[in-house]
């Protein structure tokens, strides 16, 4: 035991020398990271801005061009241009030129007038359903604030029922608050399971595997020496985009910090184990690398990163429970949205635990079994 | 007229400060219809030199005219004259050798009804005839090596620029590849410019060229090159020391520029004419006679002056013990990959502080065996000690008992020297006093002080083995595996390394060397012959080559003896079949 410790440290101060000292794994473990946060801190929100659409107005009155012009000032829709016909729609749709039609009755303003309810249609581009459904909800709010503007002036009789919303946790429903914190941990598992899963890769290539085979280490400590360093890295880079979160994005941190903490190298744990059942497996670091991003993609898909688990069909549902991700993502929202603490995440660390520790066993097994 | 005229060429690679020039104020001519061999160290130029002739690299700066051709601007016409064979042909694995000719014929243009004649000519020449339908991928290195050739010949070319053709491959197929080229030469007037590792093909080249650090040191033929040296070389024979320990004792008289052990005799290169004062020990003193000179005397001696300043290991002082317990035994290990026999009934034993050699070509079983006895690979049958133990089912800690250099020197290329140093005595347990002694002195002993800095990935190829040797060393094994610590090395390192391999073994150290150079079993004690997995032969030197000693041949080299052994074992193995 005695001679463990210095060796297993000289293996991670190894690992860690030739990942900071080599410019290239240098870049690789900095570069993308970053830049795959702003980018996906910017770029990917759900909130529709800018959307571009056409007025068939056939209407002659004032209260047709007030509702118009609601849409026009509102931040989420740019009018284009007023078109003339029916075929005009058609073809702004077609030529993608607007996503959204608003085709006016010619007695809108008058059956107004008269107290009468009045149609409106509104044609979107269903091509891209999730945009669509999106931009119809804006509608639908705006023509509800209109509707009431038009009950407040004319001391109408208000409606039966008026909805009251308020967002919890996210007051006004800011979708980066919920993306940024998922990309916290998908980069955490990216640079968790690529300083593992390409380590022993690469010193096969190298041939320098042989090499620390012939010395006196046995291969759990060989092991335990590649895990850590995926602690270590991982760790670091997940501090760095949480503090980045908190201070570029200003994402609230409502929560426990040890808390998160935990949950992070619970997390660690079994992404480093699953780096290293990669590991084990690859002989080239072009395998290694297939097999992380053959691992990330389902995980990412299936975490619950942009869209539900519980939307998914029941048989897919199960198989997320495999996916560390999912685990981490529930501590990383909570800790930053909920105010969450130990307790309240506990049945998130421990399938976090058990991953891990299955992926470990599995790993060492593998590693055997290469070598003999 | 000159096939190939090239002017003040140079050629750099790199960014910034650290650019460097591969080649530069390069300046020869090569007369059509000539063989000309390109010689040099590693890292030397030579690859490069051909592939800038190839019109595959352009040059910085200077002129090239190869066939009337000047590069790179004409690359595309020339390219249809030319064959090039990089190191590493690229033959499709999956193809059959047949289409593989078709391929490389279809990629050439050449009409149909040209192609029978030629494909059956090739196929004769190369002896591949009864392989046609074979895959690539299935064929031994030798075979594969005259299939690139044999690809390369196609169009026929012109010029026929071949860089390391031959290198690891064995001595058989290493003469059938020479009478290839060489009767491309003689019949076709191919002008021919090869890159080798072996002075005896040099050697038989109309025109030689030296390259050195980029830069040619010396050409002419091969006489003129080696007149110079007429008179400077001597064989010491008949002292009463071992060879080994009168090299150690005469490789350090300052007008010494390089020896050599042959057979039972030293061979020395010396500086001067006059005739060389040995030391007064009466143990040194022997017959002394002038010999021939050879290419490789003329090519140490300029790379000698060139960097005169050289290390020579002092013997430790301790001697060697008693040459008696057997510290490595191997009995009938076979080893398989599938169903293919990589090791077949190999049986040897090492004793303690010798020097023991695993020879052969590549693909021969050497390196199977070596990682079946360090643990990394398991045996299929049979059983291995080493120091009493087996290492790969014993315990780990011994391990501890042996050193290991891997092919090709593999060290951390991003960690410096003094971090791998310090790794690797770490990994093998030593600390504070004893590892900071043991760092300085590889150091010091290894000469590495002036790198202590640079990364692994930086060091000339030369430094990368002694590195590599310092760190396989840290821990004072007493057992030593070294895996090919020769290829690519240029003769002066070489010889420094065999050195530090011959110090080791008289301070106790056992060495187990593999090498594919056959004038390198000279610096064993014993050794063992491999051929396709087989041993054929296993004895001391002198008694190998005494077994194939003819009267038409009463001076055999190991090269000989290796291909009359394996004449010999098909001879046998044809008729129990």
């Amino acid at each position: 035991m005695r001679a463990t410790i210095p060796r297993v440290l000289a293996l991670v101060v190894k690992e860690l020398l030739a990942l900071l000292r080599d410019p290239a794994s240098r870049a690789v473990l900095i570069g993308p990271p970053i830049i795959q946060l702003i980018v996906f801190g910017y770029a990917a929100t759900f909130e529709l801005k800018h959307v571009p659409f056409v007025v068939y107005n056939q209407d002659q009155g004032q209260l047709s061009r007030k509702l118009v012009a609601r849409f026009a000032g509102a931040p989420s829709f740019d009018l284009v241009r007023f078109v003339h016909d029916q075929r005009a729609i058609e073809q702004s749709i077609n030529d993608k030129s607007a996503l959204m039609a608003m085709d006016i009755g010619p007695n809108f303003s008058a059956d107004l007038e008269r107290g009468r309810p009045a149609h409106v249609q509104i044609v979107l581009d269903g091509r891209d359903s999730n945009t669509a459904a999106i931009a119809m909800g804006y509608v639908e709010s705006i023509v509800a604030r209109f509707n009431q503007a038009q009950v407040a002036q004319h001391g109408m009789r208000p409606p039966p029922a008026v909805l009251l919303d308020r967002a919890w946790f996210n007051p006004n429903l800011d979708s980066r608050w919920f993306i940024v914190p998922g990309i916290c941990g998908i980069l955490t598992l990216l640079v968790g399971m690529l300083t593992t899963g390409l380590s022993v890769a690469r010193e096969r290539e190298m041939g320098t595997f042989d090499q620390l085979l012939v010395t006196p280490m046995p291969p759990a400590e060989i092991l335990l020496g590649k895990a850590l360093p995926g602690f270590l890295v991982g760790t670091a880079e997940g501090t760095l985009i949480i503090l980045m979160a908190i201070f570029w994005f200003h994402v609230p941190f409502t929560g426990s910090l040890i808390a998160l903490y935990i949950g992070l190298l619970c997390f660690l744990f079994a992404s480093v184990g699953i780096g290293l059942m990669i590991s084990s497996l690859a002989v080239t670091q072009q395998q290694g690398l297939l097999g992380v991003f053959l691992f990330m993609v389902p995980a990412i898909v299936l975490s619950g990163f942009a869209t539900p688990i519980a939307n998914m069909p029941q048989a897919v549902q199960y198989i997320t429970l495999l996916d560390p991700l999912r685990y981490f993502l529930i501590v990383l929202r909570g800790s930053f949205l909920e105010g969450g603490g130990i307790a309240l995440f506990w049945p998130q660390y421990w399938p976090l635990i058990t991953i891990g520790l299955f992926s470990m066993i599995v790993a060492g097994n593998l590693f055997r079994k290469r070598l003999a | 007229m000159s096939a190939i005229a090239v002017n003040n060429l140079r050629k750099s690679f790199g960014k910034g400060t650290s650019r460097k020039d591969a080649l530069k104020n390069v300046r020869f001519e090569i007369a059509e219809g000539s063989m000309t061999a390109l010689i040099g160290p590693d890292g030397a130029g030579k690859t490069t030199l051909l592939r800038l002739l190839a019109g595959i690299l352009q040059p910085d700066a200077g002129a090239l005219q190869v066939l009337g051709h000047a590069l790179p601007e004409e690359a595309l016409p020339l390219q249809a004259q030319i064959g090039y064979m990089p190191q590493r042909f690229g033959l499709y694995e999956n193809l059959t050798v047949e289409e593989n000719l078709t391929l490389f014929a279809d990629l050439h243009n050449i009409p149909e009804d040209r192609r029978k004649p030629r494909f059956d000519e090739l196929l004769t020449m190369t002896a591949l005839g009864p392989f046609r339908a074979r895959r690539a991928g299935k064929l031994s290195g030798g075979m594969k090596q005259k299939l690139g050739l044999a690809c390369t010949l196609i169009h026929p070319p012109k010029v026929l620029l071949l860089d390391e053709a031959s290198v690891g491959v064995d001595p058989i197929s290493r003469r059938e590849l020479w009478s290839i080229i060489h009767r491309q030469v003689i019949h076709e007037k191919v002008t021919v410019l090869l890159s080798t590792a072996y002075m005896d093909e040099a050697e038989r080249c109309d025109h030689v060229l030296l390259l050195h650090e980029g830069e040619i040191l010396a050409q002419g033929s091969p006489a003129d090159l080696v007149a110079p040296m007429q008179g400077h070389s001597f064989l010491l024979q008949e002292a009463a020391m071992t060879p080994r320990a009168l090299q150690s004792q005469v490789a350090r008289l300052p007008d010494v520029v390089d020896t050599a052990i042959q057979g039972d005799g030293l061979r020395i290169v010396i500086k001067t004419l006059d005739p060389l004062p040995l030391p007064p020990d009466p143990a040194v003193q022997g017959q002394l006679k002038p010999v021939p000179a050879r290419l490789e005397d003329a090519f140490v001696s300029l790379l000698f002056n060139r960097n005169p300043h050289r290390s020579i290991p002092l013997p430790p002082a301790a001697k060697a013990a008693a040459h008696d317990a057997a510290v490595v035994e191997v009995k009938s290990l076979y080893r398989y990959f599938g169903s293919f026999a990589a090791v077949k009934d190999v049986s040897f034993s090492v004793h303690k502080g010798e020097i023991f050699g695993l020879l052969g070509a590549n693909g021969a079983g050497k390196s199977t065996t070596f990682r079946m006895l360090c643990g990394l690979l398991p045996a299929s049958s049979g059983t291995l000690r080493v120091a009493g133990a087996d290492l790969r089912t014993g315990e780990a800690a011994a391990r501890a008992r042996i050193g290991y250099v891997s092919q090709k020197f593999s060290l951390y290329g991003a960690l410096s020297v003094q971090q791998n140093l310090s790794f690797f005595a770490t990994v093998y347990g030593l600390h504070r006093r004893r590892k900071r002694d043991r760092i300085g002195w590889a150091l010091e002993e290894l000469e590495l002080k002036d790198y202590i800095a640079v990364n692994a990935a930086d060091l000339p190829l030369g430094y990368k083995q002694r590195l590599a040797l310092a760190c396989a060393l840290m821990h004072e094994p007493s057992i030593l595996f070294l895996d090919e610590p020769t290829s690519g090395v240029d003769p002066l390192a070489r010889r420094e390394f065999w050195a530090r391999v011959n110090a080791l073994a008289q301070g106790g150290t056992t060495c187990l060397v593999t090498t594919h150079f056959m004038e390198e079993a000279e610096y064993c004690d014993r050794l063992v012959l491999m051929s396709l997995g087989e041993v054929l032969a296993e004895g001391s030197p002198t008694e190998i080559k005494g077994r194939v000693r003819r009267a038409d041949r009463p001076n055999p080299s190991m090269e000989d003896a290796f291909i009359s052994l394996i004449e010999e074992h098909e001879h046998v193995s044809r008729r129990a079949s």
